[in-house]
């Protein structure tokens, strides 16, 4: 099974997280000012690259935080965590 | 008058070079506070003892047991019966200071497994390492045991494994389970 490396418990079992989709998507700041086609655009629609892509993930099964990571779509390798 | 129920009831098995017992009723509260906040060290002193910020540790503060559950979380273990007198302590000691004191007690209750096989059988559904090279006494982990959400307390001598009350039957029985050929 693969390894994660939470940052703060250290490698554990892909089973112990979950994964929270592309990081870093700001809420809009003017939401009442959006319309459906802008606010499908920010609850829809994610970057869907071959290669690295910063995600959240959250180490359900143990320390409960969640966390930032890089990881490479292709080969599923993660290369950064971070908090 | 309510009755208090331990969800495994007594429950004890000994075989083989495993003994598991359920230690019912333990006080455990929830702790939440910033650890470079002005109530950290006012609860340190409250417990005559720091809480542990090193990730997956516990320390022993006079007579609790805090485990760090998070960056900005702990588990107190107390003998049963403790609730109020800590929780008070620990208001006091927090005063107006952002933090949280739960008492989760009802929520899980508390397996001891020792023996010289009790590291196997763990092993037998646990994906962490638990050999005493890298798991000594003090180490404190939130994983997964046969499938199972576990919190899982290295002492000197045994394991004290936390689980969730409405998962403690399963556990158990997987555990005895488990013990079937360990040692040999």
């Amino acid at each position: 099974m693969q390894l994660i490396p939470c940052p703060w418990c250290g490698p554990r079992e892909e089973a112990e997280f979950h994964y929270g989709g592309q990081a870093g998507v700001a809420y809009p700041e003017n939401p009442a000012e959006l319309d459906d086609e802008a606010w499908a655009r920010y609850v829809f629609f994610r970057d869907n690259p071959k290669g690295p892509f910063a995600e959240r993930w959250v180490h359900t099964a143990g320390c409960r935080r969640w966390f930032n990571a890089v990881r490479d779509t292709h080969t599923y390798r993660l290369m950064r965590v971070y908090r | 008058m309510t009755v208090e129920q331990s969800p495994l009831a007594a429950f004890a098995h000994e075989g083989g070079d495993v003994r598991i017992a359920e230690i019912p009723f333990l006080t455990q509260l929830d702790l939440r506070l910033d650890p470079d906040g002005p109530a950290f060290p006012a609860v340190a002193k409250a417990l005559g003892g720091e809480l542990p910020t090193a990730p997956c540790t516990a320390s022993r503060l006079g007579d609790v047991d805090a485990l760090w559950l998070g960056p900005d979380e702990w588990l107190l273990l107390a003998e049963p019966g403790r609730q109020r007198e800590l929780e008070v302590l620990l208001r006091a000691a927090i005063g107006e200071e952002h933090g949280a004191v739960v008492d989760v007690s009802a929520q899980r209750t508390a397996l001891s497994l020792a023996g010289p096989a009790a590291r196997e059988v763990l092993a037998r559904g646990c994906s962490i390492d638990l050999d005493p090279r890298f798991a000594p006494a003090g180490t404190c982990v939130q994983t997964l045991l046969a499938r199972t959400g576990v919190t899982i307390v290295v002492q000197e001598e045994r394991f004290l494994l936390l689980v969730r009350a409405s998962f403690a039957q399963y556990l158990a029985a997987w555990l005895v389970d488990s013990t079937d050929g360990a040692g040999r």
